[in-house]
């Protein structure tokens, strides 16, 4: 299967689960970043100011580019606007760009369709707001504080092309980044663009009308998301077989189950030919056929090119589903990478890891203190490796009074869902350890062709009677990583077309 | 002039959606830097489709399977008019001629203007899931407001002329013409107010019960049930203080268009404010020139709230 987004991966491969990833993240390919030059292709008349509501084409103003970021299409929804983004000199195109950009002239960068920078969310707490005009004009200015910020400084620049999952934990600020994206909210500060038509889907529902029927509705949404009538009408059918809503499509929405809702919602949001799709945790309430449908249906947008962002709190989703995943804790992008790592990370952060053996390590005889990667015993610290390279796994052991003369170390190294990669003990008979301080180095002369960020678990027992002393499992994290996408092992074969 | 057409889909293309691809590969997708920024255009800019869809919609929800109410709400203030007629010109006897056409060529549109504004006022929170779930030109829910409106008046018009015309009364002429600027002052005017008030009222939500007491008030600033020549006779040269008031001129101009006092003209009061074009005009440029002031607000306030909207509902 041809994947057409992996460079990025190379792109964070230094650190892959560092905090704030140091590369510029995300294109493409390699793709140059897009200033702000390649963001706007769109014509814009500085005189087209004409308040008349007959025409209705928003006016365009020279000042643009001095709006609040987000917002610089005056009548633009706010924030997503990929017809102008704000800010930079090239905002607005002095020269009134031409609709028709030659191939040889500056063209925007086609491979970035969501870009977000310096993204932040702040919610102003409803009691420091004037909800009447009564409360704005008699209580003006309340005290400040209270206010809570949903995102902090999230950059994200996502390529044409990508499946991006967007995990983290409750009120971690999904829903938030993925509609300041849609540009359903207004950043706070920061610049966010996308390029094409966007279909969202968010926080369980689609923008639906209760008091219409599915028909009407499926009109109106595919309408307000730019589709014609003549466009509607041919996709009509396609719609309702997606949603298996035939014998419902009547009734008025706010009849229907939440799992017909969603249907008929993502079946709108799939057939008005999206370049982005914003999903929220919506497949949940489908049935799993429905589910498995959508799948389907992600896959083919996958393979179609078209570029896909999904909240979910389902990370083996993420893992078998994405090229890429964004973790978000408290506001804040923590990673932006491997789907493998990034799950790994959060199933830490989350604490849905296995935790520790038999006697919790901390109150053991034999405490497995830290673990730590390098090239050579004693070398400096590292966390990523190439396939074929040297690898020492040194672990830290505090040996404490009552500790068994002879100890046993089973040292696993362990991958994605905890599954033992391999395992490396100690020579037979054990080691003599007496109270203090000792460092036991594994050292792997040549890694094996293996993908993916490991971990390390640590199995402390009585080298005389067997008797298992204690278990640890680090959090550290070793990554090895090759020029292939995706997979576990690397695996030499040959590609030819037959007949 | 539909935005769409910058926007064509011709089917065939690879970018068309296919509901059954032939084989997955990259690239189906096409991603012309420029059409992609049309797509994004024609996703937040008022286009007319979109609103003419609005607005079918509207009709289908307010009248939803019944032909019976949409011939109601036409027949309406023909109802009207004839218990306006009976309780003006026979219980209060106000002395003017031919009440019912006098108190609809005015009432019409006023109700346009106020059913627009109002229902305009209400018409982004109405709409909150999708206000909240679809990027869409917010725009385009007062103006559906206003569209609405549009319509039922127009309809109504035509019902108006048609009972002139059975009645026998003086209707086609130069006059008429006078509907052009007038209805150009009038949607002006009702679009940008309906702008003003659908932001505030996201935020304020108080603003709709003001917004029904002015409107209740406003009411009576608009020579409909009195004759406009009492206030002539009150306010002498203050007369153009009243007539700033955009509605009044629309008022008193529709009036002059379609209402034919007839020959029995009562002496003292005159019902109409001049029997020649210019004054009309005059004013209509005034209130014209205040309506595109207010318009202008309207857009800049409106421009400026939207942004806000999906977090304020
Ligand atoms: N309109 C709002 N006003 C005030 N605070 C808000 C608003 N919307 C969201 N928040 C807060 O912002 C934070 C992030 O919310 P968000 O909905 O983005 O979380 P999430 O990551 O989607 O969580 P979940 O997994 O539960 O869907 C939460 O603490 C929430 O309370
Ligand atoms: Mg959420």
């Amino acid at each position: 299967m041809a994947r057409h987004s992996s460079a990025y991966q190379r792109g964070a491969a230094s650190p892959p689960w560092g905090r704030r990833p140091a590369a510029p993240r995300g294109p493409v390919d390699g793709a140059a970043p897009a200033g702000p030059a390649a963001l706007d292709p769109a014509p814009r008349d500085p005189t087209a100011l004409d308040p008349t509501p007959l025409d209705l084409a928003p006016p365009s103003y020279p000042e643009v580019a001095a709006t609040p970021p987000g917002r610089s299409d005056p009548w633009g929804v706010p924030g997503a606007n990929g017809a102008a983004p704000a800010g930079g000199p090239a905002a607005v195109d002095p020269l009134g760009a031409p609709e028709q950009v030659g191939p040889g002239e500056a063209v925007p960068d086609s491979a970035v369709v969501i870009q977000g920078t310096g993204v932040s969310k702040r919610f102003v707490s409803y009691h420091n707001r004037a909800t009447s005009l009564k409360e704005r004009f008699v209580r003006r200015g309340g005290p400040a504080g209270d206010d809570f910020w949903a995102l902090r400084d999230v950059d994200v620049t996502i390529g044409r092309g990508q499946t991006v999952g967007l995990a983290g934990a409750n009120g971690s600020g999904k829903s938030t980044l993925l509609k300041v994206l849609a540009g359903i909210l207004r950043p706070t500060s920061g610049q966010v663009s996308v390029q094409g038509r966007i279909a969202s889907l968010l926080e369980l529902g689609a923008g639906f009308n209760g008091e219409l029927s599915g028909r009407d509705n499926v009109y109106l949404n595919a309408s307000l998301l730019g589709l014609s009538k003549r466009e509607i009408d041919r996709l009509f059918d396609s719609i309702v077989d997606f949603s298996e809503l035939r014998h419902k499509i009547d009734d008025d929405v706010k009849h229907y189950s939440s799992g017909q809702y969603v249907r008929l919602g993502f079946a709108v949001a799939v057939h008005v030919d999206p370049d982005v799709l914003l999903v929220d945790e919506v497949l949940a309430v489908g049935d799993e056929a429905f589910q498995r449908k959508c799948l389907a249906k992600i896959a083919e947008f996958r393979a179609q090119g078209r570029t896909i962002l999904f909240v979910t709190h389902s990370l083996d989703l993420i893992e078998s589903m994405c090229d890429r995943i964004l973790v978000l804790e408290s506001g804040s992008l923590i990673y932006d990478g491997n789907p493998a790592v990034g799950t790994k990370l959060l199933r830490q952060k989350l604490g849905s890891l296995p935790a520790e053996g038999p006697v919790s390590w901390e109150y053991a005889t034999v405490r497995p203190q830290s673990v730590a990667f390098s090239l050579d015993p004693g070398g400096l610290p590292m966390v990523q490796y190439d396939p074929g390279e040297r690898l020492t796994v040194s672990v830290e052991l505090d040996v404490t009074e009552g500790a068994p003369e002879q100890i046993y170390l089973h040292t696993y190294i362990v991958g994605q869902s905890e599954v033992p990669i391999w395992m490396m003990e100690t020579p037979p008979g054990g080691l003599a350890v007496g109270p203090g301080r000792h460092i036991v180095d594994f050292s792997i002369p040549h890694l094996p062709e293996l993908l993916g960020a490991f971990a390390v678990k640590v199995h402390v027992s009585d080298a005389t009677t067997g008797a298992p002393v204690t278990t640890r499992r680090f959090e550290e994290l070793f990554g090895v990583s090759g020029p292939q996408a995706d997979g576990l092992l690397k695996v030499d074969y040959e590609a030819r077309l037959r007949g | 002039m539909s935005h769409l057409a910058d926007a064509p889909l011709p089917a065939g293309t690879p970018t068309a959606p296919s509901p059954h691809p032939a084989g997955p590969g990259p690239g189906q997708h096409a991603m012309d830097p420029s059409r992609l920024a049309r797509r994004s255009r024609a996703q937040t800019r008022v286009r007319w489709e979109l609103l003419r869809n609005l607005i079918r919609k509207d009709l289908k929800v307010k009248y939803k399977g019944s032909t019976l109410g949409f011939a109601w709400s036409l027949a309406n203030p023909m109802l009207l008019l004839v218990v306006y007629t009976f309780v003006f010109q026979i219980v209060l006897k106000s002395g003017i001629p031919r009440f019912g056409i006098y108190l609809m060529s005015g009432l019409l549109i006023w109700n346009a203007f106020s059913g627009s504004v109002s229902s305009a006022c209400g018409s982004v929170v109405a709409n909150a899931n999708l206000v909240k779930k679809v990027r869409f030109p917010l725009a385009v829910l007062p103006l559906s407001a206003v569209g609405f409106a549009a319509v039922h008046f127009l309809l109504q018009l035509l019902v108006l002329f048609v009972v002139i015309l059975i009645l026998g009364y003086n209707l086609i002429g130069a006059d008429l013409l006078l509907l052009v600027p007038a209805g150009a002052v009038a949607i002006t005017f009702t679009v940008a107010l309906s702008l003003l008030v659908s932001a505030l009222n996201v935020r304020y939500r108080d603003t709709s019960h003001l917004l029904d007491v002015a409107l209740l008030a406003w009411f009576w600033l608009n020579p409909m049930v009195y004759a406009f020549g009492l206030i002539q006779n009150r306010l002498h040269e203050w007369t153009w203080v009243y007539l700033l008031n955009p509605m009044a001129v629309v008022v008193i101009t529709f009036q002059r268009a379609i209402y034919d006092p007839g020959g029995g003209s009562t002496g003292s009061t005159p019902v109409q404010a001049d029997p020649g074009y210019t004054f009309y005009l005059e004013h209509l440029a005034v209130a014209g020139a205040i309506s595109v002031v207010l318009l202008w607000v309207g857009f800049h306030v409106f421009r400026t709230m939207q942004a806000d909207f999906a977090e304020d509902l």
